[in-house]
């Protein structure tokens, strides 16, 4: 089935973006690097927690929501059919919705009324425009969830009592935690954020604005990460020449994803005060249990790797290993993002250890945990799923020559980002505070040895940009000058076609009332404690 | 019901104890006490404070160092940006030292460089965590959350003598 030229449209939009956020995104990451290792010093007219702003809006809400919807629109339309003409339309209004907040929002930054970081803290308030651009992506992506989600209930309107496409019932599966997920940070925007800073309140709860942004800020990694499991579960062994290890244990992880990903946002807030201890171990207790998926995810990649590379005459205990093709890029790069995501899992569970936290908490180690998760893991499989996915929606091919700059720039970006955030891990250890401009705190000896570390950040952060250089270069090849073909789509057949699927997996109901309960289990009492128990407001603060 | 492989239930249960052992280890740590009664696990102090009159409430109202008992000392401070009151602390080695830290305007962080001692300080809220200094030298105390733009500028010494 070909996609659509209207469809594929509606993706590529997104993609296009995408890339040019990233590139944009990365340059100011670089400029970060370079500030803090003291290698240069920025002019007078911008400041350095400006630039880390717009890194953090640009990078984590605009380049990975973007992508996300590019890669749904095109998936969904692949594996259930084209889009009505209302459903497009609604993607379409999603898109203009997400640009415009996406321009005010750099607007703001640029103008330096917003320098309030990504995760935009309360007391210190930026200008309202910056809160509605807020507002508008996300309003934008709840137009773009309609879409994918009512051409999923199309689909089985049209096929009653047959099982749903995996891919269709993962981006389905996402979106049901994105929009579970977003309630927190709506909550915040329009009930506290919008009105203190119009001044039609004095006082904000700042305790409440800091749970309900981590209320949503937790399972934001899960939307960033499950898409990339989409590409692990169903294209990757379709790559390789393999299946689907279990299509009922894929669609099962993806499920307790959503459960477990939701009520845990404490452990973000461990260290803080006006939140009892009882219910922030309760929520470790429940970010523990993502694991559980986890081990399942590797279980089932590993073992399509084995078959397939068994199947490809592979001897011995690992000799399938050397059977998996390591020159193409569409494997090489989601397969560097797995094995990124040993050492970046184990980190978390170092975070979200409780009292283990108070030795990492807001030092950079915590940014090195989540580049090597998202920066890493996440986009270098985003990096994987573009090499073909953009060739296929404008008709031409992934070229032998492209694909071997490919490679060069996979490794660029694996060995980069190791660089860059093996310094950060390490220095993090020592004491070395995240987002902050300067390391040197007046020459005071702790502070001594992390300057070698900054000096590691900059490096890495220069092989960064420059992978990411290559990055675009071969996406403008396979977007306007590669040859014309036809680009695979891959999508893996199921190892056992004829085992039955459970349709409660598909009871989305049932999912997303256990979802609510265990949300409800995990939060209500604290916010009631909070709310009742609040210390009088905070008035805005407006420190730059 | 799900199917799943031989290998992938041991896997898993392989797994799963882990995780509990792991759990309980954690949990056994956070709620137990120190040797002298102190909380070590994550601090999550519940008093309240108003922020526009931290400087009249006690114990905020006189902030610095205060001994309470033989070598064990209470550490009022106020955060703001950016800077910490007070400033230049000194400490006899070996004492058990009871901070208790509250922002009189944006959100903190704080922490001594390369020690256990880290804990957000946000406004309307005490925290407050129990440390003892048993190494002589320079500690370096800094703001670890992002409190405006002199916000690298937001830190202090303690000596520990």
């Amino acid at each position: 089935m070909k996609i659509n030229r209207l469809d594929a449209r509606l993706s590529l939009a997104h993609f296009y973006v995408a890339f040019g956020s990233i590139l944009f995104a990365g340059l100011l990451g670089l400029l970060q690097t370079l500030v803090r290792s003291e290698l240069i010093t920025l002019p007078s007219w911008i400041n350095y927690y400006q630039i880390l702003t717009g890194h953090g809006v640009v990078m984590a809400l605009v380049f990975t929501t973007y992508f996300i919807f590019g890669f749904f629109y095109a998936s969904v339309a692949k594996s259930t059919g084209e889009f009505t003409n209302k459903q497009r339309k609604a993607g379409w209004i999603g898109f203009w919705l997400l640009t415009g907040g996406l321009v005010l929002a750099a607007l703001m930054i640029a103008l330096n009324k917003a320098t309030v970081l990504y995760t935009f803290y309360a007391p210190l308030q930026a200008s309202p425009f910056f809160y509605i651009a807020l507002a508008l992506i996300i309003i934008g992506t709840y137009f773009g969830a309609f879409a994918v989600i009512s051409r999923y209930r199309l689909w089985k309107k049209e096929h009653p009592g047959e099982k749903t496409p995996l891919l269709a019932y993962m981006a389905v599966a996402t979106l049901v935690l994105w929009l579970i997920a977003t309630i927190g940070v709506v909550a915040a925007v329009l009930f506290q954020f919008l009105p203190w800073a119009f001044g039609w309140t004095d006082t904000i709860n700042v305790a409440l604005t800091r749970t309900l942004f981590w209320y949503f800020g937790h399972p934001l990694v899960y939307f960033w990460l499950l898409p990339a499991y989409m590409a692990w579960y169903v294209m990757v062994p379709k790559i390789i020449g393999g299946k689907v290890f279990s299509d009922q244990l894929a669609r099962f992880s993806f499920v307790l994803f959503i459960l477990f990903s939701i009520p845990v946002g404490f452990h973000h807030q461990l260290l803080e005060s006006g939140i009892g201890e009882g219910w922030k171990f309760f929520q470790v207790i429940l970010t523990f249990a993502v694991i559980l998926p986890s081990l399942m995810t590797a279980f089932a990649l590993f073992s399509t790797f084995e078959i397939a590379g068994r199947q490809k005459g592979g001897k011995g205990l690992f000799g399938w290993f050397k059977k998996l093709p390591w020159g193409d890029v569409r494997f090489l790069a989601p397969f560097m993002g797995m094995l990124i995501f040993i050492p970046a899992g184990a980190g978390g569970i170092i975070n979200a250890s409780h009292q283990l936290n108070q030795i990492v908490h807001n030092t950079i180690w915590v940014t090195g945990h989540f580049h090597i998760t998202v920066g890493g893991t996440v986009a270098v499989t985003f990096f994987g799923i573009s090499y073909w996915i953009i060739p296929h929606l404008k008709g031409r091919i992934l070229t032998k020559k492209m694909n071997k700059i490919g490679i060069y720039q996979t490794v660029l970006w694996a060995v980069g980002m190791g660089i860059m955030s093996s310094a950060m891990h390490i220095s993090g250890l020592l004491g070395n505070p995240r987002r902050t401009q300067m390391t040197s705190y007046n020459g005071h000896e702790v502070a001594s040895s992390w300057g070698a570390y900054e000096m590691a950040h900059a490096v890495g952060g220069t092989l960064l940009v420059i992978s990411l250089v290559l990055f675009v270069i071969v996406l403008i090849n396979l977007a306007f000058f590669a040859p014309k073909g036809n680009e695979e789509f891959p999508i893996a057949e199921e190892l056992n076609p004829t085992q039955q699927t459970p349709n409660w997996l598909e009871n989305w109901k049932l999912w997303i009332g256990i979802v609510f309960a265990l949300i409800f289990i995990a939060y209500t009492l604290p916010i009631i404690d909070i709310i009742n128990n609040s210390p009088p407001g905070s008035s805005g603060f407006k420190y730059w | 019901m799900l199917h799943m492989h031989k290998f992938e239930k041991i896997w898993m249960i392989v797994g799963i104890i882990t995780l509990i052992s792991f759990l309980t280890i954690v949990g056994v740590q956070a709620f137990s006490k120190a040797e002298g009664g102190e909380h070590q696990g994550a601090p999550s102090d519940m008093t309240l404070v108003d922020p526009e009159t931290v400087t009249e409430s006690a114990p905020f109202n006189e902030p610095g160092l205060k001994q309470i008992g033989e070598n064990e000392y209470e550490l009022i401070m106020v955060l703001q940006s950016y800077g910490f009151t007070p400033g230049d602390i000194e400490i006899p080695q070996g004492a058990t030292v009871h901070i208790k830290a509250t922002s009189l305007d944006v959100v903190h962080g704080f922490e001594i460089a390369g020690t256990t001692a880290n804990m957000m300080v946000t406004p309307g809220h005490v925290n407050s965590m129990t440390y003892t200094f048993n190494e002589k030298g320079s500690y370096l105390i800094l703001c670890n959350e992002y409190c405006g733009t002199g916000h690298h500028f937001m830190s202090t010494n303690l000596e520990v003598i």
